[in-house]
């Protein structure tokens, strides 16, 4: 009998997310990467770096800025078996792909009956209040948590990451994985050894009886540090993190909003059109007997967001507006700032 | 892992020379500024009173110099994001560039674009833009519109659309110059070639890496000619733009310089050759222009060394302006969103409510 | 012109149900012709109109629970006549209770449950922690987490104040009025459910050995505020009567009223003994009032009637100045009102002390409970024969035990006992009580 030891690590979301692409590469010859600055330049956020020098150019392959040409080239490769792993620098760059994202990844395995599959990843971080300015600083996640064909992971933690990550890879189908550059440095406990997620279910990353954040990637961590304060306040609040937009696990959204009876949804795009339009609508139709107010959404404020550090601030939501919509949720006052 | 240094192709337009004292004086004031001003912007940044993303000149001074002395104040220019010295000898006072770098009220886009989205209307600067290559169509329309607006002539206007060498690679840019040579634009498309798109050279970029070729796909006039001569890019400026004014005819300029240090400044660029470095440093503009002028006589040591003074301290001056400048109010976030009002327009600041639960 | 809306008819009220309309669409409505019947948490009362026109519109229907001051009809000069109710009929949930109001099981099961309009306009309305909803919405204003307790529990939120955002009912009111329900369930415990008609609709919530019984809104605001009152620090004090003496008195009375085709009852007597010792004891005919106490210049007994619905207490106004005969005549009148539902909002308000008497089911002695905002109510018993020794001969003689519930916060037992100590007295030496 062998004793199965199971050892984990504490790293960043950044190593987490490096360590498996070298892993699926040591793993699946099938598997390269392809993206702008990914291999001397070792990636604009140094997600690969060291996998040009291990396993070479024809690998890790720098392309051109050509988002178009490249992230249609991969979704080529993937047509004959290849399993690329494409780097976006940002979602931002992904509008310029985005003909061959929505019109032909999404599209090519229905529209031609199966006959082909696109196993395509799409990595690209999203994310504002880095003072990036409009062009830079957008959370774009809907525009493909939209699109039939496509699938959407959006990891909160380390271990997420190495998981989802590995699951995308090995799936058949396009995945759009969404990373946050707020994200990157943060650390948190991976376990060792292969670990592959469930692609379409969401997680309760913590629990409690009085209400429930629902929110994914950066916002789900700031929704467990708002869940924590509030403990302190005699709140029991649980977060439910999605990892998954495209497919939604409405049953756990649900399920927690009956327990709860009160759902707030932390989310870093625009308010109207946007992931919590979705989950709110979701919870009037599973769970509309179970609330006790109505669901509200935390998100950011409509308007290009501009450079100025005040006005940035202003229009994102922050653990504080959280908080308060929280309290306001629960019919609480306080006399927080 | 660093890329081998490049070969410096050879310039095909040479320097003209005999130019007034007074006008090469001129061009090194507005160089040292320029130097002056990008320094102090890496020396802001890592102060924390600029943020986000930004780029700077140096080692591209003679190119700023060149070009915005060709360029007429009727004409309209359009940029990528390494912008701040096209923005200064635009005439915009370093002031107000240096207030949108910190973000600003009193900043060229009011602190709302930052570095890369530095924008104009008076002096017809229509942008820095952060994307890449996304200034290419947009220039193109401007000279479309040129076109429906007045005649071509010596006094006609013309664009000129600046990119990166790394720009030239994404489709927009063949899209716009193929539409400029449909239809006869006066635009000249200046490709700021300073070897490398962020990490990547040239040749690892792009399969015709004499970038000044790539015009010829739709039959537009490509000239290639020496960065690091202020007057060699002057002059071949000036003429593709007579070009562009005069006969619509849409020009395709390479400009050849160096990136004196990272893609920007929390680029260390490690990937770079300590050979290329050095090449980059040797070939550094601002002083050897300095020495030819002081070689020549039309500047004495003690000019230059004025000079240099007068443009650190028109620099402070902009600093100080800028860090005593207020902020944007908060109120005003909304208030550049929409030109016509519209009824509904969202205007919620996160977490508030976006309807009365009557 | 403007909409009908609904009336504030008691100080209590937060809505009302619109019973029935007594105007059809189309009629010609004069100032003051009665529109509709209203059920308050009081009483059924007229809904009057203050316009002159024709009535063009039912906003809702009969059944409806409606806010005050939300519309419920339109008058107007007949040109915008709406046939069909286009408005938010009544929900059915809403309508259900009026319909199927299920009669409490048996008079003799409360003891002394009362349901009266407090004392004076001094008194504080029920705190609630957030405004009451403005009343500009036509529906009842709840979280649907709420509404699925509610059914659950059989708890007609009508009678719940919100105290969510802008008066919503939420979980925590639900929940309140649970505990609520339970506690003037325990209190009534001789209440036999099985005699509760099938015809019940609401589920029951967990156990099949248990219906639901759905309930009036005497009942729930019984149930409240029965519940308030067990908040009140209160205590009791009895006596033993002798009403010997009081009998005969009484028989003689009634002997005497014959004539006029009048009758007097012990609790008559006791009614006008106790406004007489109330009169004497200014201190008792009081209540607490928020940090003061009020101390009322008028004596009103109520008398605690059991009605199909639920207990109602009629006020007999200035009992210590009317006659035995004029407060027998008048507590009748009331009692039949009572029964029938006639009771003008006036006749139940005002009250500032209760008696409650169960001596005609038989009931030795019991405790009543308080009404508040009212500092006493007295429980009365049966008489019954005790012996006792007289100049040496065994004999027997009817006692009664009276029972005071006192608010301790208004007064104090040397106090109260005093009163009691006086009305007994008065009882058992009845003349002086008409003196």
């Amino acid at each position: 009998m062998t004793e199965t030891v199971n050892t984990s690590r504490t790293i960043t979301y950044r190593q987490a997310l490096n360590e498996t692409l070298r892993a699926e590469l040591e793993r699946d010859e099938k598997v390269f990467l392809v993206g702008e600055e990914i291999g001397v330049f070792e990636g604009s956020y140094k997600i690969t770096a060291g996998l040009l020098e291990d396993f070479g150019p024809e690998r890790v392959l720098d392309a051109p800025i050509a988002e178009e040409g490249f992230v249609g080239a991969a979704l080529g490769a993937a047509m004959l078996g290849m399993r690329p792993v494409v780097e976006i620098m940002t979602i931002n760059f992904s509008l310029i792909a985005i003909d061959q994202i929505v019109n032909h990844a999404a599209k090519m395995r229905s529209m031609f009956a199966g006959q082909v599959s696109i196993p395509l990843v799409i990595r690209m971080p999203g994310g504002g209040g880095q003072q990036l300015a409009a062009t830079h600083s957008q959370n774009l996640e809907v525009w493909y948590a939209h699109i039939p064909g496509l699938k959407v992971v959006a990891p909160s933690t380390p271990a997420d990451a190495k998981a989802l990550l590995t699951a995308a890879i090995r799936d058949d189908d396009p995945v759009i994985f969404l990373e946050n550059l707020s994200l990157y440095s943060a650390k948190g406990e991976v376990p060792d050894g292969e670990q592959v997620a469930e692609i379409g279910k969401a997680a309760v990353v913590k629990t409690g009886t009085d209400l429930t954040i629902v929110s994914y990637s950066r916002g789900t961590t700031t929704a467990l540090e708002v869940a924590h304060q509030l403990e302190g306040e005699g709140l029991s609040i649980e977060v439910v993190d999605l990892r998954s937009l495209r497919p939604l696990d409405r049953d756990t959204i649900c399920a927690s909003v009956r327990k709860t009876g009160h759902a707030v949804v932390f989310e870093d795009d625009w308010l109207s059109y946007g992931i919590g339009a979705e989950i709110s609508a979701t919870i009037g139709e599973g769970a509309f007997d179970f609330l006790d107010a109505p669901v509200r959404r935390v998100a950011a404020a409509e308007v290009p967001l501009p450079y100025a550090k005040a006005l940035e601030k202003a229009a994102l939501p922050s653990a504080a507006d959280l908080a308060r919509v929280v309290r306001e949720v629960l019919n609480i006052s306080s006399n927080d700032k | 892992m660093a890329a081998k240094a490049r070969t410096r192709p050879k310039a095909v337009v040479e320097s003209t020379g005999g130019e007034p004292a007074d006008t090469l004086r001129d061009y090194y004031e507005r160089m040292s500024l320029v130097r002056a001003f990008e320094l102090r912007s890496s020396e802001m940044y890592a102060r924390a009173k600029i943020g986000g993303y930004c780029h700077l000149n140096l080692g591209e001074e003679a190119t700023v110099v060149g070009l915005m002395a060709a360029i007429e104040a009727r004409d309209y220019l359009f940029t990528g994001y390494r912008d701040h010295g096209y923005a200064l000898l635009r005439g915009l006072a370093p002031e107000r560039v240096m207030a949108e770098l910190f973000g600003k009220v009193t900043g060229v886009s009011g602190g709302r674009g930052g570095s890369m989205h530095l924008f104009d209307e008076e002096t017809r600067l229509f942008g820095g833009y952060g994307i890449v290559g996304g200034q290419i169509p947009p220039a193109t329309g401007a000279a479309l519109a040129l076109k429906f607006q007045e005649a071509a002539g010596p006094d006609a206007a013309a664009v000129m659309c600046l990119l990166g060498d790394g720009t030239t690679n994404i489709g927009a840019f063949h899209e716009s110059l193929n539409l400029a040579g449909l239809w006869k634009l006066p635009i000249v498309y200046v490709i700021v070639n300073n070897g490398l798109g962020m990490g990547t050279t040239v040749e690892k970029a792009s399969a015709e890496p004499d970038l000044y070729k790539r015009g010829a796909s739709y039959r537009m006039p490509g000239i290639r000619v020496d960065g690091d001569d202020v007057l060699a890019v002057r002059d071949a400026a000036r003429d593709a733009l007579k070009q562009a004014r005069e006969s619509r005819q849409p020009v395709l300029l390479e400009v050849m310089c160096y990136r004196l240090r990272g893609h920007s400044v929390v680029d260390p660029a490690r990937y770079r050759s300590s050979e290329d470095t050095t090449i980059a440093q040797q070939s550094d503009p601002v002083p050897s222009f300095r020495a030819e002028l002081i070689a020549s006589g039309v500047l004495s040591e003690a000019d230059a060394a004025a000079i240099d003074d007068a443009a650190d301290a028109r620099v402070s001056e902009a600093v100080v302006f800028a860090d005593g400048s207020p902020e944007p109010d908060v109120a005003d976030l909304f208030k550049y969103v929409y030109a016509t009002p519209v009824a509904n327009a969202p205007a919620a600041l996160p977490g508030e409510p976006v309807m009365d639960a009557l | 012109m403007p909409d009908v809306i609904m009336p504030r008819l008691s100080d209590t009220m937060e809505e009302g149900e619109l019973s029935r309309w007594m105007k059809q669409v189309g009629d010609e409505i004069h100032k003051g012709d009665v529109l509709a019947e209203i059920e308050t948490d009081k009483a059924t009362m007229d809904l009057e109109a203050f316009d002159n026109g024709i009535l063009e519109q039912l906003l809702v229907s009969a059944g409806a629970l409606v806010p005050i001051g939300a519309p419920v009809a339109r008058i107007g000069d007949g040109s915008n006549i709406v046939e069909e109710s286009a408005a938010p009929a009544a929900p059915a949930a809403s309508a259900a209770p009026a319909a199927t109001t299920v009669p409490v099981a048996d008079a003799a099961a409360e003891p002394t449950a009362a349901v009266s309009a407090p004392a004076t306009p001094a008194v504080v309305a029920p705190a609630s922690a957030t405004p009451a909803a403005p009343a500009s919405t036509g529906e009842l204003r709840t979280s649907p987490l709420a509404r699925k307790i509610g059914r659950e529990h059989g708890i007609d939120l009508h009678t719940i104040a919100g105290t969510g955002p802008q008066g919503r009912i939420t979980r925590t009111d639900v929940d309140a009025a649970i505990v609520a329900q339970e506690a003037a369930a325990s209190a009534s415990a001789p209440a036999a459910p099985a005699a509760a008609p099938a015809a019940a609709p609401a589920p029951a919530a967990g156990s099949t050995d248990s219906v639901s019984v759905p309930v009036s809104r005497i009942r729930a605001v019984t149930a409240r505020r029965l519940t308030e009152s067990q908040a009140v620090p209160h205590f009791f004090l009895t006596s033993v009567v002798n009403v010997e003496r009081l009998v005969a008195f009484r028989a003689d009375v009634n002997k005497s009223l014959e004539t006029l085709g009048s009758k007097v009852s012990l609790n008559d007597l006791f009614v006008r003994a106790s406004a007489v010792a109330l009169r004497a004891h200014p201190e008792v005919n009081a209540s607490w009032g928020d940090g003061v106490i009020l101390r009322h210049q008028h004596v009103n007994v109520g008398v605690a009637v059991a009605t199909d619905d639920g207990l109602l207490v009629p006020v007999v106004a200035d009992a210590d100045q009317k006659s035995l005969a004029a407060i027998a005549t008048e507590t009748r009148a009331l009692a039949g009102l009572a029964r029938t539902g006639g009771l003008s909002l006036a006749q139940m308000s005002g009250g500032t002390f209760t008696i409650s008497n169960l001596g005609m089911f038989g009931i030795d002695s019991f405790t009543a409970v308080l009404n508040p905002p009212e500092a006493g109510i007295l429980a009365i018993g049966a008489a019954s024969d005790v012996p006792a020794v007289r100049d040496g001969v065994l004999v027997s003689v009817p006692m009664v035990k009276i029972t005071l519930t006192v608010d301790h916060r208004v007064l104090d037992g040397a106090v109260a006992a005093a009163f009691l100590r006086d009305l007994t007295t008065l009882l058992e030496e009845p003349l002086r009580i008409v003196l």
